[in-house]
């Protein structure tokens, strides 16, 4: 918009602005090919891999919407546990009253959108640090509040009901094919979101609250949204990994472990980049794998990497990728084609240093002061 | 009587958790540093007194001797290090680091000295006796003791902020960091003394609660690091007595819910906790508004 307007005539025919470096049709007919072969794996393989894949699905889907809330609306939520567990009880109560705990997944996950609205209450007033100690605190209250239900299983949880009919081999397929869904619609919501007006609501808000605020974004409604999208999403995953373990234990969905693998997974993947959660969703696999017989190591040297990019590499892994090679699978910012900047990112600005690579729905103005 | 019996019990487990909290809150006043390992911390304190009791065979009271100097020295150099390098990256980065932290000390403490439950001095008459006020109410000893302690440290933390050398540097580089560097204050170094003395409460917490009750690897997170929250938040942000109230209410409100059904206790304290973050989330002693 304010292109047109700020350059001289003579160079505003030469600038484009476009979504992504590269035509947007080969990334969707490359995300669509990717799904269709995800979606053929249960053909192909052994359900023990389809089994680690759906914990995959888990964090990943789980660690998007970390992502959302801390890389974007700027919550550290140490809470989200709360809603893995609600998730997983909801699942429970719909499936003890008869309900297929597949066809009770989407209920749930909108259950814990309702429920987010009341916890959004109770601990927005509170900022950064203290809100994320109140969000572990709210999720330590749920459970307590959940455990008191005998008929939920009280403090040792129960077996999820409505599974024991299928065939083993179809029962994991199944959880897999809705796994798969699940986590397609999380990242596609993640994607659709940071695209559309909200997404450049969050960035700006990102970027400076401050300056947003004063622009007419109205910061908390927006940072109300990302909490409620994200209860939606976390209590999805709980939902799906209850299932997939056929089984609801409260000390287990409550753990605060959940939000440490999201969380590690999308700071070492690269906070604030839809592919961050992807790539760092893929270490914690692969490091889960590899040491799953130590189980305190994998979350100790997760947990220790996590510090280390915090650290030293602040945009994750994705971000180091990005500087280099200036891939972006899922383009949600603005690539500027200037005169003489030939595709290529405009020159970085001095004064983009001080926000440490935080930019990028601000590349245009970047493109605009080297052009 | 019984309820008088609560309220005493309450106000004496209210000491424990504002030694639990006052290091929480140190932190955060003088380098806004809210730190996630904070219960952890406590917890390794406990095991470093075990394991200095196990090997020196000091009586347990004495062996905050030997446990706070090590916490306060590893204190300053988590400050000087870690703490220092992500505060300079940011509050995002701060909280990151410290969860990273918390995490990775639990894992720590479950991998190499397992989910054992222990416990500190078990057999010491300090830690067993009680004496008694009427026929109903009897008070152990160790509370006693435990609320004591909590007094004098945060009579102790209120006259070195207000009275010593380091102490005036303290409150100037938490005022105006520059204004305080200008005046030729390193404020890395302050920090790093702040954090020493936090460390220090904190390796008290960890000692008095291993005496109150047992602890494993868990009860950093799930006890000592919400309780300390829940009573800072109650009490006020940022007000050194102000832990010690929110500590009582919390106790209180704990041994009320006990009363009414044993598993109600941590979820009654909990529920205090929200109601005051609904409606005065300023907190009960704190007069304005903290954003």
């Amino acid at each position: 918009m304010s292109v047109a307007t700020e350059t001289t005539p003579r160079s505003a025919d030469k600038i484009r602005v476009t979504r992504s470096r590269r035509n947007m049709a080969w990334t969707g007919a490359g995300a669509l090919v990717v799904v269709v072969v995800l979606a053929l794996f249960p053909y192909i393989v052994y359900s023990g891999t389809t089994g680690i894949m759906v914990q995959g699905f888990v964090i990943l889907t789980m660690a998007s919407m970390w992502n959302l809330l801390a890389g974007y609306a700027g919550l550290v939520s140490v809470g989200q546990q709360a809603f893995v567990g609600l998730g997983a009880y909801f699942v429970l109560i719909l499936a003890i009253h008869g309900t297929s705990p597949f066809a009770a997944l989407p209920v749930a996950a909108i259950g814990c959108g309702v429920a987010a609205l009341p916890m959004w209450w109770l601990v927005s007033r509170l900022r950064s640090g203290y809100f994320a100690i109140a969000t572990w605190v709210l999720a330590a209250t749920v459970m307590l509040i959940i455990e008191r239900f005998p008929a939920l299983g009280g403090g040792t949880g129960l077996p999820m009901p409505g599974l024991s009919g299928f065939d083993p081999t179809l029962l994991a397929a199944y959880t897999y094919w809705i796994g798969l869904a699940v986590t397609v619609l999380a990242l596609a919501t993640v994607w659709l979101v940071l695209r559309g007006r909200l997404g450049l609501a969050l960035t700006a808000v990102r970027d400076d609250e401050v300056a947003a605020r004063s622009s007419g974004v109205r910061v908390g409604w927006v940072r109300m949204l990302v909490f409620v999208v994200a209860g939606i999403g976390c209590g999805a995953a709980g939902a799906l990994n209850s299932i997939s373990l056929l089984n609801v234990n409260p000390d287990a969905v409550f753990s605060v472990s959940w939000t440490a693998k999201m969380a590690f997974a999308v700071v070492i993947g690269g906070l604030g980049t839809i592919e961050g959660p992807i790539l760092g969703t893929l270490l914690y696999m692969i490091l889960q794998q590899s040491l799953q017989s130590y189980p305190s190591w994998y979350l100790m040297i997760f947990g220790a990497v996590a510090m280390i990019v915090a650290l030293f590499a602040r945009r994750g892994l994705w971000g180091l990728v990005d500087d280099h090679l200036h891939i972006r699978l899922f383009p949600v910012g603005y690539w500027l084609w200037g005169p003489d900047s030939n595709g290529r990112r405009g020159a970085k600005g001095p004064g983009r240093r001080g926000t440490g690579g935080r930019g990028r729905g601000g590349r245009h103005s970047e493109g605009q002061r080297s052009g | 009587m019984v309820w008088v019996n609560d309220i005493i019990q309450g106000v004496l487990t209210g000491g424990l958790y504002a030694l639990f909290a006052c290091g929480l809150s140190l932190m955060f006043g003088v380098m806004k540093v809210v730190n996630l390992a904070h219960g952890d911390l406590a917890v390794v304190g406990a095991y470093i007194a075990l394991g200095v009791i196990t090997v020196t065979h000091v009586p347990v009271l004495w062996s905050f001797l030997i446990v706070v100097p090590i916490m306060a020295v590893l204190g300053y150099g988590l400050q000087r290090t870690l703490i220092q390098a992500a505060l300079n990256r940011g509050e995002l980065t701060t909280l990151l680091v410290t969860f990273g932290l918390s995490v990775v000390i639990e894992a720590a403490l479950l991998q190499f000295l397992s989910a054992d439950s222990h416990a500190l001095g078990v057999n010491s008459s300090i830690i067993t006796g009680s004496f008694s006020i009427g026929s109903q109410i009897q008070i152990a000893y160790l509370l006693v003791l435990i609320f004591a302690v909590a007094v004098l440290v945060l009579l102790g933390l209120q006259y070195f902020l207000s009275a010593s050398r380091y102490g005036r540097m303290i409150r100037a580089v938490a005022d105006d960091r520059e204004a305080a560097q200008l005046s030729g204050v390193d404020y890395r170094h302050v920090f790093g003394i702040a954090a020493a003395i936090a460390f220090g409460t904190v390796a008290l917490a960890g000692i008095a609660y291993g005496m109150y009750s047992q602890f494993s690897p868990t009860t950093g997170t799930d006890t000592i690091l919400l309780f300390a929250f829940a009573a800072v938040v109650i009490g006020g942000l940022g007000s050194l007595w102000g832990t010690l109230v929110g500590g009582i209410v919390l106790g209180v409100a704990q041994q009320i819910g006990a009363q009414i059904n044993i598993s109600y206790e941590v979820l009654a304290g909990y529920l205090v906790f929200l109601a005051v973050l609904v409606i005065r989330p300023q907190g009960l002693t704190s007069r304005k508004a903290q954003s």
